[in-house]
């Protein structure tokens, strides 16, 4: 549902707001204006194809001829000459392996030899590299392969197609006697053959063919390849690659800003001549956003900031801490919401039913943290526009803002994406902040590119973090332990409200990012009403990995575990019971339980919990293996994770995946929070904004389901359901549902 | 003028005494293999050696170093003479065996504190690994990779 939505927003929701300036896809740049642009020399075959939109809903994946390719310049792969194979993702890779996956896709079509394969990232350009999901270009919701599968699939085969045809006419026979393997084209009666890059300069002047024919997924030999290897494994174990963070442009100064430590406070003063005396301190800005310092290099900005004397405005800002924050919440939580879902008579239900369980879940505000500090290099060109360097997630979004904000075109907004240090939802943002701000920046400055930089301390404190949310459930089951009713009220802030998106996002006073996996339950109940309150606050908010599934999918397992208790059934066949109707979440579930040993006994103080859920069009489910000590401490043991995401491209970065979403999952429900005390965020580092470290990771082992599905995503999908089956197996040896989260509040860690 | 030993390589740099080493070697030596990512010694994105001790760069200032400490980081390692190169080449290969690397930010940290780990001690217990590696944090939870990885790299150096 939010790949739809986003994509409604992007065209619609920017032509009506004031705060950025209208959407519109500009013409295409001519071929070899790219080419230029990109530093690609002559003699290179560069293809494309467009794929209609139709084609790309869901539905049995098309084998055999799919056309026609369209011809213009959506351009995905370079044969070059020197007989490499460049493919060019136009999604961002933060570590989700997306550049491997996607030319993993191109490769297989173009009987590529893998070694002779290359990742690079495509230039910002919506026009070409929209996502189709959300009409402008940008990374998300775990769709870069659901979005590229189809048209990457004919970038390679009408590249394939090419070579053959130019192999063919050089040495005279049918082209259906020519034939690709493993990067050679050969003729086997003649015992000929030559190399992709032999070809190159010639194919490149054939007419990209009208129609292509795609393997039969029988034929795959990269696809669903077990050890092809990151293409990114070498320039990130030597120190070569590079993130924005290592942009080091001629000229370039350094600045650091300091924000209201307030959320919603402004600058009312500021003293900076302490700041000015620090040698290569460079100049002292003060600006909408902050006070900027720049300085020669990041030591001295950051020295710099710490010399200002700055009086804040407070006046707008939020002066509650989270605990008022919560409090006001469970008032709010008294009152009936906007509606999310109805079905049948939940009153009625209740009155009924024979077991009634109620809970309230709380869910702190929580911060992204990527290793690399959010930073972006600006540097304004001559010609009216910039360049910017960035881990750039939404680059049609950047475009768009950062063209206000220097009042010229978002195409003279070019931007140079890096790879990114992480993200976890945070460079989408739909402001572009903290890009915004480098290019605010450098325009005030004017005198050289601008690498802006946040600290880690900025991070923690600076907001755009998963909301804080209450949740309360009553929910019931009749005398045969049957699920008759459920209700649900779920309070925090939408972090659509106020932004280009919420037109689109928010239906009817319910923001649909908040409710995802709650009103759209899987789990047959007869009787269901979901409700939501969006109280503001200048508290700023934003997706986090896997977005509203963080906080429903926790809440929805962790009661079923309770009202399995109620009915007296065991926590796995209670669930079964009720997805007779969602085979491939059945399928997941019965997978892990399975290669989980769920049903064997286990030693005292030891416990196993399961959790189940959809996100994302993907299907995880988790088991978790804990252990409580005498002290009432938990160690989680071991996780069992089953996924079905579709066709799988590379098992391998979707294993690391469900690894890493695992970790991120159950490393924050451990002892992740963001709390606030008279509106000061109390962490600020990783001292106290505390991340899972090697000692806590549990063993994790990963199965995939295989399927002839269209491809979806692994991205965020692996996140959902790990914190919850961790929470249901301490339930299993304690009693105790752990219903506000961190653990540690409960003393647990 | 402070004179420091990078990777065997005599450098000059005209910084503050207080200014980290991680700033000089990213900013001053335009080596950005080191990264930056807490500044308090908490994550260890930064750590380098200095006379083979694991060393986090962020908290240590340049001025405290003399031109007879021995640094190393991520660019010179695999290169190093002597047993941490040695280790050096078989973490690497590893890293690369597995995959580890995720986004990839904190590898040059994780690989850094890995090779001190291997120099010396070539058969790691885990809790030897929980306690040499807990100081590096991977947001992207690579951990059961770097866990498998150190273990076969030290298998590699053994045999």
């Amino acid at each position: 549902m939010l790949h739809h939505l986003i994509r409604q927003a992007a065209e619609n929701g920017f032509q009506n707001t004031t705060a950025l300036p209208e959407l519109a896809f500009r013409a295409a740049p001519s071929r070899r204006s790219f080419l230029k642009a990109a530093g690609i020399g002559g003699g290179a075959l560069v293809l494309g194809a467009h794929v209609p939109l139709p084609a790309l809903a869901a539905g049995p994946a098309p084998a055999g001829i799919v056309g026609p390719a369209d011809p213009r310049p959506q351009l995905f792969v370079i044969v070059a000459p020197d007989n490499t194979v460049t493919v060019l993702a136009k999604h961002l890779d933060k570590g989700q392996g997306i550049v491997t996956g996607l030319a993993t896709i191109v490769a297989e079509e173009l009987d590529a030899d893998w070694a002779q394969v290359r990742g690079a990232f495509a230039p910002a350009d919506s026009k070409l590299y929209g996502n189709h999901f959300f009409g402008i270009q940008g990374t998300g919701g775990s769709t870069a392969v659901a979005n590229s599968w189809d048209e990457l699939r004919m970038a390679g085969a009408a590249a394939r197609a090419m070579l053959v045809a130019t192999a063919a006419a050089r040495w005279t026979v049918p082209a259906g006697e020519v034939t690709v393997a493993k990067g050679v084209v050969s003729h086997a009666r003649s015992g000929r053959g030559f190399t992709f890059g032999e070809l190159a300069t010639d194919a490149a002047k054939l007419p990209v063919p009208q129609s292509v024919a795609l393997k039969d997924p029988k034929d795959y030999v990269l696809i669903g390849r077990p050890d092809l290897h990151r293409l990114d494994h070498v320039s990130k174990t030597d120190g070569t690659a590079i993130f924005a963070m290592d942009i080091r442009r001629p000229g370039q100064v350094t600045a650091v800003l300091a924000r209201s430590p307030r959320f919603g406070g402004t600058v009312k003063s500021v003293d900076d001549a302490a700041a000015r005396a620090i040698p290569g301190v460079l100049e002292v800005l003060t600006l909408p956003v902050g006070v900027a310092v720049l300085a020669k290099n990041t030591w001295t900005a950051i020295k710099g900031r710490e010399a200002l004397k700055i009086t804040w405005d407070d006046s707008k800002a939020e002066t509650r801490g989270t605990e008022r924050m919560l409090a006001d919440y469970r008032k709010l939580a008294d009152t009936a919401g906007a509606v999310a879902a109805s079905k049948g008579d939940a009153d009625k239900a209740f009155a009924e039913a024979a077991t009634v369980v109620e809970a309230e879940f709380t869910f702190p505000y929580l911060a992204h943290a990527p290793m690399e500090p959010l930073n972006a290099v600006v540097a304004l060109n001559p010609e009216g526009g910039c360049t910017i360097w960035a881990g750039s997630q939404f680059q049609g979004v950047e475009q768009m803002v950062v063209a206000h904000i220097l009042g010229c075109k978002p195409e003279q907004v070019k931007i140079e994406t890096q790879w990114a240090g992480g993200s976890f939802g945070r460079r989408a943002t739909t402001t572009a902040d903290y890009i915004a701000e480098a290019a605010i920046v450098a325009k005030a400055y004017g005198k050289a590119p601008v690498h802006l930089v946040w600290t880690r301390e900025d991070d923690i404190q600076g907001g755009r973090y998963r909301p804080l949310f209450l949740h309360r459930i009553k929910a019931a089951v009749d005398k045969a332990g049957t699920l008759v009713a459920w209700r649900q009220r779920i309070v925090g802030q939408s972090f659509m409200a106020g932004t280009p998106f919420e037109k689109v996002m928010v239906k009817d006073g319910v923001d649909a990012t908040m409710v995802e996996g709650a009103s759209d339950m899987a789990y047959a109940v007869p009787n269901l009403a979901v409700d939501a309150h969006s109280p503001a606050s200048p508290v700023t908010t934003l997706w986090w990995r896997s977005v509203g599934h963080t906080h429903t999918a926790y809440a929805k397992e962790v009661m079923i575990d309770r009202l399995a208790k109620a009915a007296g059934k065991d926590p796995l066949a209670f669930r079964l019971e009720m997805l007779k109707d969602h085979p491939r979440l059945a399928g997941v579930l019965k997978l892990a339980a399975e290669k989980a040993g769920w049903g064997q006994p286990l030693a005292k103080g030891r416990g196993r919990g399961v959790a189940v859920h959809e996100s994302f069009n993907s299907f995880v489910a988790h088991v978790a293996e804990v252990t409580v000590d005498d002290k009432g401490h938990v160690k989680v043991d071991r996780v069992v994770v089953a996924i079905d995401c579709g066709r799988v491209i590379n098992p391998d970065i979707v294993k690391a995946q469900m690894e890493g979403g695992t970790g991120w999952g159950i490393g924050h429900a451990l002892r992740g929070e963001i709390t606030m005390t008279d509106g000061i965020v109390d962490q600020s580092n990783f001292d106290s904004f505390l991340p899972m470290r090697m000692s806590d990771m549990p063993a994790v082992e990963v199965h995939i389901v295989p399927s002839q599905e269209r491809p979806t995503g692994a991205g965020e999908p692996g996140v959902p359901t790990s914190a919850p089956a961790v929470a249901n197996a301490v339930f299993s040896v304690t009693g105790q549902p752990l219903q506000s989260l961190p653990f540690s509040r409960a003393g647990l860690v | 003028m402070i004179t420091i030993t990078v990777n065997g390589q005599p450098r000059q740099v005209d910084v503050p005494d207080d200014m980290p080493l991680l700033w000089v070697l990213r900013d001053e030596l335009n080596m950005t293999g080191t990264k930056f990512g807490c500044g308090i010694a908490q994550c260890g994105a930064c750590t380098v050696h200095v006379d083979g001790a694991p060393t986090r760069a962020c908290q240590t200032p340049v001025g405290t170093l003399g031109p007879d400490a021995r640094i190393t980081t991520i660019e010179g390692v695999a290169t190093a003479e002597g047993p941490a190169g040695k280790a050096a080449q078989a973490v690497q290969a590893a890293w690369r065996k597995l995959d580890v690397v995720q986004c990839g930010y904190c590898q040059s940290g994780q690989i850094m504190s890995a090779v001190a780990l291997l120099t010396d001690n070539q058969n790691p217990s885990d809790a030897d690994i929980d306690a040499a590696m807990d100081g590096n944090v991977c947001r992207c939870a690579t951990y059961i990779r770097i866990r498998a990885a150190i273990k076969d790299a030290a298998q590699t150096m053994r045999a």
